[in-house]
């Protein structure tokens, strides 16, 4: 029987996308579907770390070792989406000694370049950190991006033959016998790039393999094929906030526990993170506790994040797995390595393969080995050329710094814009048409804006991951009209008019992890502004049935077609 | 010793210059003083003065704000005021800004395009925005630069039509003339057009104001009318609109803006002319920061304040009045402040009533029944705020404008009507009620 495509790959993820660009480049022909955009499970919602593999060194040394050759190995590949801060592991008094001492010698086991700071010469790089802390070791730590990088994977996978298909939700695991041989998804829009308010529909494709990457929701989607893959969802907060405390990433020097990580990421700093078990990976408390604790606990570190501003909270969750009766009880001690299940060997089932478990920083690794799998199974023996292959935007990163002002952009925005672009700025900020600004806060401009449109559609939250507009202070309050003009005239108004109220609101969604101070004032006035200047509230152009808005209302507004404009003041003419 | 006044106003937004204004008005011999810190919030606002678009409950948008006003629920500002207060008000601004605003005409509201390409009931408009109005029949051309990207002509003009206008609309983008940078400020575009500069054009040098027309003209077709974004000069926005007007045939209009919003500034600007008129003393960019008490001499529990010390570059410099009217805006304005544990009234810390938790300020849904919009202080009849007890926090402090609690002026359309009518009557009270 033909099938539609050689690997069907589950999940738009790092791993995902990873897996789909390692086999595209190994020339086989790869469909990668997601039931959202990019990013939207687990990878979109960390803290941005690059692993130094100091965090692992005292208790998983493979995990510590493998960390440092996948960070070396990504300052290459993916220039553009890494900055390489530093980080350091901070002593505070009531820290043990031995654990600091273990910790040195543990990186140092791993070759995971470190060095004693005194807290004198800890403080004279991070001049906030807390006046008691003793000492720190300082490590290459980074700060990723882990949108930029993915779809920076998603992109080369394309450009290897891969299909990618957003916005396409596995309804069904098609299988027949013991022979998984394809899915079902349900388009969101149609297949292609999302356009909004276009009608959905079905389609089946049929594959000779299928790898099962969807992490956290890993489990369900084996339920569809009857396959057991008991993924263990340990929920984690993050909390960001409106500038960079720091400048390098700060860890406490202690065994894991909550709230113990500061990431300096793009203009924000990034505060980290609970660890609690969940049943339903979609469906979990976000908790006012949680929030406070990172404040909290993490002032110890750095006591000015007491009173400072944070933008948001956002809560990831883990897609851990430990093999069966193994029996661990707290989500902290459960192994952070990944696990291959093979259904075939295991369950007697062909044709599929789970991958569950694992890390954002070593994500190509299990790529590798994945596809090396999946290779195995086809009867492939092409190999995996993704550690020594620049990501798109990634070649010949040295040409990022020079003639910053080319584009005519005012100096800090070109620099923004060339450092997220890498070496795709040419071909995007090239233009002979005027280029404004249209995100003040993250300094992204309307030929980015445009970039990130052509490559998917009207999604705004598309555009959102792929440039950081509306990610800044006003979380999208000035800015989401701006770029919800610009799907104008490919798109029409009723689309563009969707893709702003979606934006609008996904950007809400955070922000009430971070209402009070600076922030609710923020708030307030970003609804004043939706509200009161632009009446999107009661806009009589939406229709009957997309009448969401004030819900509890009891008039909710007038639409276009009951408002009697020749009731209102004609002027004074 | 201490500064002395009559009254003293603190905050400079619509609220406090109405009662800086109303009380002066009242008694032209009181000693009446505005102290401001920041910058006032109208250069986020819109200019237009909302008085009642929707009521509490959703209906909308209102052709005729003055019977809802009646209806409006115990503890609304405007059911504090009284609706004739709020006639009165109007009256009132109407005076002040002297034919710069239009709509006194009629007790309804018009329909004023948005730059997002809806419409909005509001009470009063700037003669700018005029005839503009969605209720005008008149074929319209919207025209948006390409170097202003919050307004995209053509797709205001497609949503117009969506929100089911009586008129055609259409749109076009240009590039203005004499904006070389990408990112100009608003008031580059406004200072061009005032001064009228000369700029290159295509056709070579000519003055700005006929540049501009030039461009547009040759885009015009059967219209009738044209909008443009609000930067259409500063001082001299009638002169510019006349002018285009002229050069084009038709009608001109703006329409109005976000942030920082030229018409906000504007009116700030006439509020401003017309405090220093007036002869109000005006204390700029200085924040109140503590306040000292008396007891009160007829034996009730309520304090008196004595006087409020004002901070001027680190030096206590303290103020004394008889009335105190606070208009120190709200959540945005930072009239109400909070922090994790509590939502707060910064200068007096009057009682602001609120939810004691935070997951309980919000809901879900961005546009739904936010609770954070109604937070603001509890008043009485004569506008003294209250105490969680009922009883006055003070017995010569009123409270006006957005730093009131218990309407969300952004559902309402609300924000500027409040702002007047409650300043006017805290002013006007404040001024009666002051024993010399």
């Amino acid at each position: 029987m033909a099938t539609d495509t050689d690997v069907l790959v589950l999940g738009g993820g790092s791993t995902g996308c990873g897996i789909a660009r390692d086999l595209a480049m190994r020339g086989l022909e790869v469909t990668l579907v997601e039931r959202g955009n990019l990013t939207d499970g687990t990878t979109g919602r960390m803290h941005g770390l690059l692993h130094s593999g100091g965090r692992y060194a005292v208790s998983d040394r493979a995990s510590a070792t493998e960390c440092i050759e996948e960070n070396e190995i990504l300052r290459e590949i993916a220039g553009h989406c890494v900055e390489m801060t530093g980080g350091l592991f901070v002593q505070r008094p009531e820290d043990s000694d031995e654990y600091f001492r273990e910790k040195l010698e543990g990186c140092r086991a791993c070759d995971i370049p470190a060095r004693v700071l005194s807290g004198r010469e800890a403080r004279e790089r991070e001049p906030y950190l807390a006046s008691d802390i003793e000492r720190a070791i300082s490590v290459p730590d980074g700060a990723v991006d882990p949108f930029r990088l993915c779809v920076a994977n998603a992109i080369d996978a394309e450009n290897h033959g891969a299909r990618i298909e957003t916005h396409a939700e596995v309804i069904d695991l098609l299988r027949e016998g013991e022979d998984v041989y394809g899915v079902r998804v349900r388009h969101d829009s149609g297949p292609g790039k999302r356009v909004h308010q276009s009608p959905g529909s079905t389609e089946a494709i049929t594959a000779e393999y299928v790898v099962n990457a969807t992490g956290a929701w890993a489990g369900q989607i084996g339920a569809m094929a009857d396959l057991d893959v008991a993924v263990r969802p340990s929920k984690g907060v993050m909390t960001i906030m409106n500038v960079r405390q720091v400048d390098t990433v700060i860890n406490r020097c202690r065994p894991k526990g909550d709230a113990d990580i500061i990431v300096p990421h793009e203009t924000t700093a990034i505060l980290g993170t609970t660890d609690e078990e969940v049943t339903d990976p979609d469906d979990y408390p976000e908790a006012e506790w949680e929030v406070d604790m990172m404040i909290d606990t993490l002032s110890d570190l750095v006591p000015i994040l007491e009173d400072a501003r944070t933008i948001r909270s956002f809560w990831g969750v883990r897609p851990l797995y430990e093999p069966p009766e193994t029996g661990t009880r707290d989500p902290t001690d459960i192994t952070r390595d990944f696990f291959l299940i093979d259904h075939e060997d295991r369950d007697g089932v062909t044709g599929v393969s789970s991958i569950v478990g694992g890390k954002f920083t070593t994500y190509r690794a299990m790529a590798e080995e994945i596809s090396d799998h999946v290779c195995e199974k086809l009867g492939v023996t092409a190999h995996c050329s993704t550690a020594d292959r620049p990501l798109p935007g990634s070649e010949n990163i040295a040409a990022l710094e020079e003639g910053m002002d080319r584009f005519g952009l005012r100096s800090p925005v070109a620099r923004r814009s060339t450092k997220r672009l890498g070496s795709r700025s040419r071909e995007v900020l090239e233009t002979d048409d005027p280029n404004p600004v249209i995100c003040a806060c993250e300094g992204v401009t309307r030929a980015e804006v445009r970039d990130a449109v052509s490559q998917s559609g009207s999604d705004l939250n598309a555009v959102r991951i792929r440039t950081r507009a509306s990610m800044g202070n006003c979380q999208g309050g000035f800015c989401c009209v701006g770029m919800a003009n610009e799907l104008h005239p490919d798109h029409d108004e009723a689309t563009a008019r969707a893709a702003l109220d979606e934006l609008f609101q996904e950007r809400w969604k955070g922000q009430r992890h971070a209402l009070w101070g600076e922030q609710l004032s923020q708030a307030m006035l970003n609804y004043a502004l939706h509200a009161t200047t632009m009446n999107r509230d009661y806009d009589p152009a939406r229709s009957e049935a997309d009448r969401d808005v004030r819900p509890g209302a009891i008039g909710s507004g007038s639409t276009a077609a009951d408002l009697e404009y020749d009731a209102f003041d004609q002027g004074d003419r | 010793m201490a500064i002395e006044d009559d009254v003293l106003v603190v905050g400079g937004g619509i609220a406090g210059a109405t009662a800086a204004l109303a009380a002066l008005e009242t008694d032209p011999d009181a000693r009446v003083r505005l102290v401001t810190h920041r910058q006032s919030t109208l250069r986020h606002a819109s200019g237009l003065i909302d008085v009642l678009g929707y009521t509490p409950a959703g209906e909308g948008p209102l052709a005729d704000p003055f019977d809802a006003l009646e209806a409006l629920p115990t503890g609304h500002p405007y059911e504090r005021v009284g609706t004739d207060a709020v006639r009165e008000a109007l009256a009132f601004f109407d005076r002040v800004v002297d034919g710069a605003y239009e709509g006194g005409h009629t007790d309804r509201n018009a329909l004023v395009p948005t730059y997002g390409g809806t419409v909005k009931p509001t009470a009063r408009y700037p003669a700018s925005t005029a005839p503009g109005l969605a209720s005008d029949t008149r074929e319209t051309l919207l025209v948006g630069f390409e170097t202003l990207p919050d307004f995209d002509a053509p797709l205001a003009a497609r949503h117009l039509e969506a929100a089911g206008v009586p008129f055609d609309a259409r749109g076009v983008t240009l590039s203005f003339p004499g904006i070389r940078r990408d990112d100009a400020k608003i008031t580059r575009y406004a200072h061009l057009l005032d001064r009228d500069e000369v700029v290159d054009a295509d056709s070579g040098e000519r003055s700005a104001r006929d540049a501009l027309a030039a461009s547009v003209d040759t885009h015009l077709e059967d219209e009738s009318r044209v909008g443009f974004p609000a930067i259409l000069g500063d001082d001299r926005v009638e002169t510019v609109r006349e002018e285009l007007a002229e050069a084009l045939g038709v009608d001109v209009f703006e329409v109005p803006m976000g942030p920082p919003s030229l018409p906000g500034m504007r009116l700030e600007g006439l509020l401003y002319d017309a405090l220093e008129d007036a002869g109000v003393r005006l204390t700029s960019g200085v924040p109140v920061v503590d306040y000292e008490t008396t007891a009160e001499t007829a034996g009730g529990t309520t304090d008196r304040i004595d006087h409020v010390v004002v901070d001027r570059n680190g030096a206590e410099v303290p103020h004394r009045a008889d009335q105190y009217v606070l208009a120190t805006g709200g959540l945005v304005g930072k009239g109400v402040d909070s922090n994790r544990e509590r939502v707060y009234e910064p200068i007096f810390d009057c009682h602001v009533s609120h939810p004691a938790d935070r997951y309980d300020w919000f809901v879900d849904d961005v546009f739904g029944d936010q609770p954070y919009a109604r937070f603001g202080l509890e008043v009485d009849r004569d506008l003294r705020p209250l105490a969680a007890d009922g009883v006055p926090e003070f017995s010569n402090l009123s409270a006006a404008g957005a730093v009131l609690g218990g309407y969300d002026f952004a559902a309402e359309k609300s924000g500027s009507g409040v702002s007047l009518a409650t300043g006017y009557v805290a002013g006007t009270r404040a001024a009666e009620v002051g024993g010399r």
